[in-house]
C-alpha cells in the first residue's frame, strides 16, 4: 500500500512537537511522519498523550486556551500553524471524535452534508444573500451516496441518526470527512470501541479502502489486534514520548505492550509486603453495574483483611464501575457479602452504616460541597452517618452541629494531610485539584471505615500531591488497619502502593497479580478481553 | 508543605471593593435609592414618621411569606414560585376558623392551626411532583402556584360557607372577593405591645412572631437534618454518596415551605386587615422572590439576614417611591418602580444561577 504513494516530501511531519499544561509536561519531542495513503496505528495507556497530540493537529481552541505547543508541524512540507479545527479541515485534516457530533433528528444525508449542501438558486436570496438559497437535495442524495460509497459500509442515508444503531453512527461520521473533497488526512479517535465485531471488520476494509485512494489514516485504538491487521506501522506513547515507531509487520502484540506499560523511569519500586492470604474480609459475586461508559458484566473477586488490592486495567473496561456498583451509586446486581453479611446494593446508606466508605474519581461532581466550607465537606458524612459532631438537646430531639468539634477534626486533617488552604472556612472549589483530592480523603477518613474505595485518587494531580496522596493512604492501611482498594488508571501508581492487582477488562476480571510482577504481564492481562 | 500562608495587607481601596463584592452591587444601587428617598422625602411634604410606620408595617406583614422561600433554595428546589399554594392553605384556615365562628385574637391561631393540616397536604403533592421534575423546578412552581389560585377561585364559590360575614349579600352562598377581619383576627399580633411615639407606631408583636419563626429556621437550618438540607441544595450527587435521603429532604422543604407561606399569609391578613380571595395570591409569590434576592440570595444559597434586608429595601422602595414620586413630579410612578425593582431582581438572580458548576 505505501510504496506506491511513496514520495520525497511526507504529507505529515512533525517535528519536536512539545506542550505543557501549566508546567506539567504532557508531550515531549514527538517527531513524526505519515506519508500520503499510509495507515498509522497510534497505541498508549490512557493520558500517555495520544489524544492531545491529535488536538494539537486538528488545531483544537483548548490547545490555544492553554499556551499553545512547541515544535512545529509541516503539510506537505509546508508549515502549518492552525488556529481552529476550520483551518485544519481547510487544509484536509478530518477527525472523527470519540463522542460523536451529529444532529440526532436530522438524516445522515444531511448530517454529512451539514453547511456543505450543494444548492439551488431561489429568488428569495437575490434580496437576503446566499444562505436562502434552496438545498438541491437531489445532488445531495448523490453526494452523499459517493460518500458512502468511499467508504464501502452501506448506511441508510435516509435514516435519521436517532434511529441508527451506535455503529451506523460511526459510519456516519466517516462519511462525512470522506464527503470532503480536499480530504487527505483521516484521523479516527477509537472508532471501533462502540463497534460489534462484525461492524470492526468492516469498518477495517473501509481503512484500507481509504489508503489505496490516498488518504493517509491515523488510526488510534486499544484493541491491538486491529492495529496489526490494517496498520502500516505503529507509533507507540509512553507519558508523552514517542517510544517506539515500527513497521506493523515487524513487531506482535506482546512487543507493543511491552513498549506501552514498561516505564523506563528509575525510583519506581513496587510494594514488598507479603500478600495476607487471611480471612476474606469481601467478596463480590456475579457484579454487573450499569455505569455508562464503564459497564461491568460479571466481576468474582475476594479482598483480604488488611490488605491494599489494586483495581486496574484500560479505561471503559470497568473498573471504575465496580467501586461505584457496590457503593450504590450506579444500578448493580449480584451478591456482596462484607465481614459475611450481604450488604445491599443501589442503597449507598447500607454500605456507609456497614463502616465502608469510598472516595470517588469524580471529585468535583460527587466528591465534594464545592460552595461549602473545608469544615463542611470533612465533617458531612460523619455528622449524617455515625452521628459524629452533634450536640444532643431535649433528649436527642435537637439534634445541634457541634461547630468547635467540626473545627478541631479538619484541623487534624489539615495537618495531618498538609492541605494548603488560608484556613478550614475556606471554600472547597477554592482549592487546587490535589488539595481538594486530600479533602475527598480527609472525608473518608472521618468516618473511619474498616472498608475503603478509592477510585483515581492521582487523577489530575500534580506530581508532589500525588506522593503524597500515596502515601496517606499507605499509612492510613497501615496505621489503622483499613483494608483499601483502590482503582487507577496508571499501573506504576498501583505496584508502588498495592499488595494485588486485579486487571479489569472487557467488563470482567481478568486476572490478579502479585504488584511485584512484570508490567508484561499486566499489559497483557489489560487487552486480554477488550471488547 | 511547610511553608506559612502570606496574610497579604490589603488596601484601603481594596477593601472597600470587597466589601462592595460581599454586599453585591444591586443591593448597593437599592439600598442607596431608598436612602435617597428618606432624604428627600420631607423636602418634597412627605410624612417621615408616617412613612417609616408605613415601611415598618409592611415589612411586618410581608417577612415571615419571604422567610418561605428559605427552605427550598436550601434544597436545591430553587425559588418557591408556587407560594400561592401555602397561600391557599392558609387561606383555608382562615376563612374555615371564621366560618366555625372564633372570634378575637385567639382565632389568629386557631386559623394557622386549621391551615396547617392542609399546608401539609399540599405541600406533600406538591414536594412529590417536584421529585419527578428535577431541574425545572422553579417552571413547574410557577404553574402549581397559578393552577391551584385557579382551582381555587372555583372552590371559593362552591364550597359550602355560610358565615353572612364572608359570604355574598344577595345569594347567601359563594365567598366574597375581600373579606373584613373586624372582630376577627384583625391586627391580632399588631396590637400586642405595640409602641407608638408620635407618629411612629411600631407593630412589636408581628415582629415577634416573626422572629420566633426566624430563630426557628435559623435553628434548624444549625441541626443535623437543617446540615443534610444545605447539603442536598449544594451537591445532590455528593449528599446521595453519603448516604443522604434526598427526595425526602427535598419533600421536607417543600412542606416547610409551604406551611409557612400559609402562616405568612395569615401573618399578612392580621396586619391589613382584610382577606384577599380569587386572584389576590397571584401576586403574592413574586414580591417575595424578589424581596429574598434583593436580599442578596441565590437560587440555592439564602439566609436569615437575606431574609431581614431583602423585605426591608423591597418593602421600603414600595411604601416610599409613591408618596415622594408623586409629591416631587405629581405623577403615579410608583407601579412602574415596583415592577422594574422586583422583575429585575429575578431576571438578575436567574443568570446568576450559572454559578454553580461542575
Amino acid at each position: 500500500m505505501t510504496t506506491a504513494n511513496q514520495t520525497a516530501v511526507p504529507l505529515l511531519e512533525m517535528r519536536n512537537v512539545k506542550k505543557d499544561f501549566f508546567g506539567n509536561q504532557v508531550l515531549t519531542d514527538i517527531n513524526l511522519k505519515l506519508n500520503a495513503g499510509e495507515v498509522l496505528g497510534l497505541v498508549g495507556e490512557n493520558g500517555a498523550g495520544k489524544t492531545t497530540l491529535m488536538k494539537i493537529l486538528f488545531g483544537m481552541d483548548e490547545i490555544r486556551e492553554t499556551g499553545g505547543y512547541g515544535g512545529e508541524i509541516l503539510l506537505n512540507g509546508e508549515k502549518v500553524s492552525f488556529s481552529s479545527p476550520f483551518d485544519a479541515l481547510a487544509k484536509g485534516i478530518g477527525m472523527v471524535h470519540q463522542e460523536f457530533s451529529l444532529i440526532p433528528g436530522f438524516t445522515a444525508t444531511e448530517n454529512i452534508l451539514l453547511n456543505r449542501e450543494p444548492k439551488r438558486h431561489s429568488v428569495v436570496a437575490e434580496v437576503f444573500g446566499e444562505r436562502f438559497n434552496k438545498l438541491d437535495r437531489g445532488a445531495m442524495k448523490q453526494q452523499a451516496e459517493a460518500a458512502i460509497d468511499k467508504m464501502g459500509v452501506y448506511i441508510d442515508g435516509e435514516m435519521t441518526i436517532s434511529q441508527m444503531p451506535v455503529g451506523h453512527k460511526q459510519f456516519t461520521e466517516i462519511a462525512r470527512e470522506l464527503s470532503k473533497d480536499q480530504l487527505k488526512l483521516l484521523i479516527l479517535d477509537e472508532p471501533t470501541a462502540v463497534l460489534t465485531e462484525h461492524e470492526a471488520i468492516a469498518l477495517l476494509d473501509s481503512i484500507r479502502g481509504m489508503a489505496s485512494r490516498g488518504i493517509a489514516v491515523i488510526f488510534i485504538t486499544h484493541r491491538l489486534q486491529e492495529i496489526l491487521s490494517v496498520c502500516d506501522r505503529v507509533a507507540v506513547m509512553r507519558d508523552g514520548c514517542l517510544v517506539q515507531d515500527v513497521n506493523a509487520k515487524e513487531t506482535s502484540v506482546q512487543e507493543i505492550t511491552r513498549w506501552m506499560v514498561g516505564r523506563t523511569v528509575a525510583g519506581t519500586e513496587a510494594s514488598h509486603r507479603e500478600i495476607r492470604e487471611g480471612k476474606v474480609i469481601m467478596s463480590i459475586r456475579r457484579l454487573w453495574v450499569d455505569m455508562p461508559g464503564e459497564t461491568v458484566r460479571d466481576v468474582n473477586l475476594d479482598v483480604f483483611e488488611g490488605e491494599i488490592l489494586g483495581i486496574g486495567g484500560l479505561a471503559g473496561q470497568g473498573k471504575l464501575g465496580i467501586p461505584n456498583g457496590v457503593m450504590g451509586l450506579y444500578e448493580a446486581g449480584g451478591k456482596v457479602l462484607f465481614q459475611g453479611k450481604e450488604i445491599a446494593l443501589n442503597a449507598p446508606r447500607r454500605c456507609l452504616d456497614a463502616s465502608l466508605a469510598f472516595v470517588s474519581e469524580d471529585r468535583r461532581g460527587v466528591g465534594l460541597l464545592l460552595d461549602e466550607s473545608l469544615e463542611w465537606n470533612i465533617a458531612f458524612p460523619a455528622m449524617q452517618i455515625q452521628n459524629k459532631f452533634l450536640k444532643n438537646y431535649l433528649g436527642g430531639l435537637v439534634k445541634w452541629r457541634d461547630e468547635k468539634a467540626i473545627r478541631e477534626v479538619t484541623e487534624k486533617y489539615i495537618d495531618e494531610l498538609a492541605i494548603r488552604c488560608t484556613s478550614s472556612r475556606q471554600n472547597a472549589k477554592e482549592l487546587s485539584g490535589g488539595n481538594q483530592q486530600k479533602v475527598c480523603l480527609a472525608k473518608a477518613f472521618a468516618l473511619e471505615p474498616q472498608f475503603l474505595f478509592v477510585s483515581e485518587p492521582t487523577r489530575g494531580i500534580d506530581v508532589g500531591a500525588k506522593a503524597l496522596v500515596l502515601n496517606a493512604l499507605k499509612k492510613f492501611n497501615q496505621e489503622s488497619g483499613v483494608t483499601i482498594v483502590m482503582i487507577s488508571s496508571e499501573l506504576e501508581e498501583l505496584r508502588q502502593v498495592c499488595d494485588r492487582i486485579a486487571i479489569v477488562s472487557g467488563g470482567k476480571i481478568a486476572g490478579i497479580l502479585p504488584a511485584t510482577d512484570s508490567s508484561e504481564d499486566f499489559g497483557m492481562l489489560m487487552v486480554s478481553q477488550v471488547k | 508543605m511547610s511553608e506559612t500562608v502570606n496574610q497579604t495587607n490589603p488596601s484601603f481601596g481594596k477593601l472597600i471593593r470587597k466589601a462592595v463584592q460581599s454586599f453585591g452591587l444591586p443591593r448597593l444601587i437599592i439600598a442607596g435609592f431608598l436612602l435617597l428617598l428618606f432624604i428627600l422625602a420631607p423636602f418634597v411634604n412627605a410624612d417621615l414618621p408616617m412613612q417609616i410606620t408605613n415601611t415598618i408595617n409592611r415589612f411586618s406583614w410581608n417577612a415571615v411569606l419571604v422567610l418561605a422561600m428559605v427552605p427550598m433554595v436550601h434544597s436545591g428546589c430553587g425559588l418557591n414560585f408556587g407560594l400561592p399554594l401555602g397561600i391557599v392553605a392558609g387561606l383555608l384556615g382562615g376563612t374555615l376558623s371564621i366560618e366555625l365562628g372564633f372570634r378575637g385574637p385567639a382565632s389568629f391561631f386557631i386559623s394557622i392551626l386549621i391551615a396547617t393540616p392542609f399546608a401539609l397536604l399540599f405541600g406533600g403533592g406538591y414536594g412529590w411532583l417536584l421529585n419527578r421534575i428535577k431541574g425545572g423546578e422553579m417552571m413547574i412552581a410557577t404553574y402549581v402556584g397559578f393552577s391551584s389560585v385557579s382551582f381555587m377561585c372555583m372552590m371559593w364559590l362552591l364550597l359550602p360557607y355560610h358565615s353572612p360575614n364572608m359570604v355574598w349579600g344577595l345569594s347567601g352562598k359563594g365567598l366574597r372577593t375581600t373579606i373584613s377581619l373586624e372582630g376577627y383576627y384583625d391586627k391580632a399580633l399588631a396590637n400586642f405591645l405595640q409602641i407608638n411615639i408620635g407618629k411612629l407606631s411600631i407593630p412589636v408583636g408581628t415582629l415577634l412572631f416573626f422572629a420566633v419563626l426566624a430563630f426557628g429556621m435559623w435553628a434548624f437550618l444549625h441541626t443535623k437534618t437543617g446540615t443534610a438540607m444545605t447539603a442536598v441544595g449544594s451537591n445532590p450527587t455528593f449528599a446521595r454518596a453519603a448516604g443522604i435521603n434526598v427526595d425526602r429532604i427535598r419533600l421536607l422543604s417543600v412542606i416547610m415551605s409551604t406551611w409557612l407561606g400559609a402562616v405568612g399569609i395569615l401573618v399578612y391578613e392580621q396586619g391589613f386587615g382584610f382577606i384577599q380571595l380569587y386572584n389576590a395570591p397571584f401576586y403574592m409569590a413574586l414580591p417575595a422572590v424578589s424581596a429574598i434576592l434583593i436580599g442578596g440570595a441565590s437560587v440555592n444559597k439564602a439566609s436569615i439576614m437575606n431574609v431581614i434586608i431583602g423585605t426591608f429595601l423591597f418593602q421600603g422602595i414600595v411604601t416610599m417611591t409613591p408618596t415622594v414620586m408623586n409629591n416631587m413630579i405629581h405623577m403615579d410612578m410608583s407601579e412602574v418602580i415596583r415592577m422594574i425593582a422586583s422583575n429585575g431582581m429575578i431576571l438578575y438572580a436567574l443568570t446568576r444561577k450559572t454559578e454553580v458548576r461542575r
